[in-house]
């Protein structure tokens, strides 16, 4: 259902190595139309010419950086992984819970080129010496999950998948396994839990999963558009990644970027890593007739605010971290003047709160108690004092705090919207120090 | 579905609840995939919901024996995930998304929209069991907010007037 919003003689083999093969009409690419066009052709590359090492060192040179938010080294993390002599096999899993408020581009790629990410995970499987790929996608995307069980079918019924994986001795399956809601799925040990048919409460970390994850095993998590990017690096080579971004960012490749909100054409683009922001704005049609951008995320709900004089910035994940935010997804919404940041930021701890797997108190407790004090914000009905207890919430939130980073996601939007728009938090305050807050304020309306 | 017809024992009862043939068979199929049954039992609850359309306690029950596991791991596991109803719920569960990109291309109007037509809140179920109510994480539909489901069917963006033709099709 997600569209990409760039003409297909725009998207080049050369430069869009995400989306050139995606249909206009956004049907899916499947096996036949896969292969005509380089599909598996880097599997058949990666058999004959390299090695789990070999492999990896090209992906570390390509600087390819983790695309569900965290931004670390992928060639780094698959380095990490156990293997070797004793050491058994083990899995790679694919994150396919796109849940990151404001994100909608692994959904593009599990719905219209599931053979993309197949490819990417039978590498990271050769490269990580992995029996078992499973592909965790999140209960709600329907459509995808028939998209690509077909897709999986496909390729184990051409031998892409299953016993000697294309001729090369080695044997490499994949599972889909689609889950039943909460967005702490998406945290990787959380991830592995619920795999495992658990809660899914983060684990804690040593040892991480490329030395114990799913079942004991040396296991890869790996967000589903970062799977994708690996075929086109053994295709092509690291040098030509690098390239792709066209001098824009120090990080390889390209990236796909989405606006939402109110613009006049929200959608999703590939275009090189480190776009500016305003090119993105531009793309979108910039804001709807008669609103002006006050202020934006730049990439998901855990991401903190940044302001219109940002907008020159490289979207990569330093430069946009230098300027106190993350790049996180790399989708923006964007917030008009006449909306209330006030009420966003109550939006997002509610559901940040609501969220909460509660198994550290930080998070258990200190999220609905700001949800608590927003609402009375919102309300008018603010007690001195108040914005300052979130901002020491936000800190007590904050990283190396907490059990895992879902509560430091939380903080971020929060700490930077008081930040930014202290004056709207304060016109919220109306009752002097000591006055009880309005008790008790239903945290959500569930 | 070839173990259900070739299966010799018994079905498994607990509390008059029986899972169905092929329930089982799907479960079984799905406990393959896994290297341990427990794995499976998320699978379960949502091949038994889809079935039943909730999960009564004594499926709970009867999925631990399919499986071999405690009752209490498949009971955490039930009561942890929001897409696992363990009540019963209506013929059809819309699915609001409630998330940043939604709240900012008015969600609040097409919720207290939705709370009018049907004259209910989230969590709850119209009288006449058709239609219940439940806020969701974002949908990954933000091109397209406000964004909801109905059933496994995806809508977006959607405004307050379109509320009665969209609920048309689910009888």
């Amino acid at each position: 259902m997600s569209r990409i919003l760039q003409d297909r003689d725009e998207r080049r083999p050369e430069t869009h190595p995400l989306t050139f093969r995606l249909n206009d009409d956004g049907t899916p690419v499947m096996l036949d139309a896969y292969r005509e066009q380089q599909g598996y052709a880097s599997v058949e590359r990666a058999f004959r010419d390299l090695t789990s090492k070999t492999l990896i060192d090209e992906l570390k040179t390509a600087n390819l950086r983790g695309r569900g938010g965290g931004g670390f080294s992928a060639g780094l993390k698959w380095s990490l992984t156990m293997q070797g002599e004793g050491i058994p096999r083990g899995y790679i899993v694919c994150n396919a819970d796109e849940m990151e408020p404001g994100t909608f581009k692994d959904r593009l790629l599990l719905e219209q080129q599931p053979h993309l990410l197949i490819e990417g995970m039978i590498l990271a499987g050769f490269a990580n010496n992995a029996y078992q790929g499973y592909i965790f996608m999140r209960g709600e995307y329907v459509d995808a999950a028939r998209t690509v069980q077909r897709a999986l079918d496909e390729a184990r019924a051409a031998g892409w998948l299953g016993r000697d994986v294309a001729g090369s001795g080695w044997d490499f399956d994949i599972v889909l396994h689609t889950g039943a809601g909460r967005y702490i799925c998406g945290e990787e040990t959380a991830l592995i839990n619920s795999l495992e048919g658990k809660r899914a409460n983060p684990r804690a970390k040593p040892p991480f999963p490329g030395q114990s994850g799913a079942w004991g095993k040396p296991t890869v998590v790996n967000n589903v558009e970062t799977l994708c990017n690996v075929p086109a690096i053994v295709l092509h080579g690291a040098e030509w990644y690098q390239g792709l971004s066209q001098g824009k960012s120090g990080d390889g490749g390209t990236k796909l970027y989405g606006v939402s909100g109110k613009v006049k054409r929200p959608g999703l683009w590939e275009l090189p890593m480190g776009t500016t922001a305003s090119e993105l704005m531009e793309r979108a049609g910039g804001m709807r007739d008669g609103l002006t951008l006050k202020t934006w995320l730049p990439g998901g709900g855990s991401t903190g605010f940044l302001l219109p004089e940002h907008l020159e910035l490289a979207m990569d994940f330093d430069t946009i971290g230098k300027a106190g935010s993350r790049l996180g997804t790399g989708l923006m919404a964007v917030i008009a003047d006449n909306q209330s940041v006030v009420s966003l930021a109550r939006n997002l701890e509610e559901f940040f709160s609501r969220e909460s797997c509660g198994w550290c108190t930080p998070c258990r407790d200190g999220l609905p108690w700001s949800v608590k004090l927003l609402q009375a914000l919102e309300a008018g009905e603010g007690v001195r004092g108040d914005i300052e207890l979130l901002e020491s919430l936000a800190v007590d939130l904050g990283p190396g705090r907490t059990f895992c980073a879902h509560a430091p996601g939380a903080a971020m939007p929060l700490a930077t919207a008081i930040h930014h728009f202290r004056d709207e938090f304060e016109r919220g305050v109306t009752r002097g120090q000591g006055a009880a807050h309005a008790d008790p304020i239903p945290v959500g309306s569930v | 579905m070839t173990n259900a017809s070739t299966s010799t024992a018994a079905p498994i009862a607990t509390d008059g609840f029986v899972l169905h043939d092929e329930d089982r068979a799907a479960i079984a199929h799905e406990r393959e995939h896994y290297p341990r049954p427990q794995a499976a039992s998320i699978e379960a609850l949502k091949i038994v919901q889809k079935r039943h359309g909730w999960v009564p306690d004594a499926a709970i029950d009867a999925i631990a024996r399919e499986l071999g596991v405690a009752p209490a791991s498949v009971e955490e596991v039930a009561t942890f995930y929001s897409l696992i109803f363990r009540q019963p719920v209506g013929r059809h569960v819309i699915l609001l998304c409630d998330s940043s990109s939604c709240f900012l291309t008015d969600y609040e109007a097409l919720r207290d929209a939705f709370f009018a037509h049907l004259g209910i809140g989230f969590g709850q179920t119209t009288p006449d069991d058709r239609f219940t109510l439940l806020p969701v994480c974002c949908l990954g539909a933000c091109d397209r907010g406000p964004a909801l489901m109905i059933g496994e069917d995806t809508y977006g963006p959607v405004t307050p007037e379109e509320i009665p033709t969209l609920l048309e099709a689910y009888a």
